[in-house]
């Protein structure tokens, strides 16, 4: 049981250096897409380890929070398109970096 | 597949997922849940397809443990990867909207292929219209449509393929 606990505890920690470096990126990322990316993925794998270690310390949760974790993956990368399709459609420029967009090009060619 | 099946299916799901969230064998939960499930099997079976295309055979079942095991991969490297850009000092991106095309013609497998991309190694679904999808890449390692492809959808496809018709 101790045992148990002390691996919770440590996902858990694990899961919120994820979410603390998703801030990081938040506020280091030069544009809204990158941002939006940093967004997603650190947040995703943060959570669900926060999830997984709350599961090994009250194993009884374990399938109401499994539930969690996929409600999660299903609708976190449904807002981030969103958002992202949202802002480009909006004309939110991207930052000077950017290579190339084939999106922009290809609207130009059908209007 | 008939339209009862699809509907049973849809009421079989709702339901478990009810089940499952109380974890709880009373007499009113099950009332409550078949209920609910029967009203939402009744009024939105015509519009949630949930699973359909979804093939049920053994080779398909093996291939959704490998898109799980695949996927559940990536995600990880996908974090390492966003988080060591992050900490970089000098901050090393190069980000490109690249388009990819996919084979992928059910519906539900296309949204889980967006899904997927998505959720790995820093890529973003911005838009998708028919076949193409535009996609927002941290560290873009080409700008060549069938590189893109070859390095973002070819891993998820090859699984998807075989589950979905």
């Amino acid at each position: 049981m101790i045992v148990l606990t002390t691996l919770g505890v440590a996902v858990m920690s694990i899961g919120t250096v994820f979410l603390a470096l998703a801030g990081l990126g938040l506020l280091r990322m030069p544009d809204t897409y990158t941002r939006i990316q940093a967004g997603t993925k650190a947040t995703t794998l943060g959570t669900i380890l926060v999830l997984v270690g709350a599961a090994l310390i009250m194993p009884e949760w374990t399938v109401k929070l499994a539930l969690i974790a996929l409600f999660l993956m299903f609708t976190n990368p449904l807002s981030s398109q969103v958002l992202a399709r949202a802002a480009h459609r909006a004309g939110v420029p991207a930052t000077r970096e950017t290579r190339t967009d084939a999106l922009a090009e290809d609207k130009e060619g059908l209007a | 597949m008939s339209d009862t099946f699809a509907s049973a299916k849809l009421f079989a799901i709702t339901f478990l997922f009810w089940m499952l969230l109380n974890g709880a064998f009373a007499l009113d939960v099950i009332l409550v849940g078949a209920l609910v499930a029967g009203a939402i099997t009744f009024f939105l079976g015509g519009s949630l397809h949930f699973l359909s295309g979804y093939r049920l055979t053994g080779e398909s079942a093996r291939a959704t443990v490998g898109y799980v095991g695949y996927f559940l991969g990536e995600l990880v490297k996908a974090n390492i990867s966003v988080a060591r850009v992050v900490l970089d000092p000098a901050l090393p991106v190069v980000p490109a909207i690249v388009k990819v095309r996919t084979r992928l013609r059910n519906p539900v497998a296309r949204l889980l292929l967006a899904n997927s991309i998505t959720l790995t190694p820093g890529t973003l679904t911005v838009e998708m219209t028919d076949e193409w999808l535009y996609v927002h890449w941290v560290v873009a390692r080409t700008t060549d449509p069938e590189a893109a492809t070859d390095a973002i959808v070819a891993g998820f496809e090859k699984y998807l393929e075989v589950m979905y018709d």
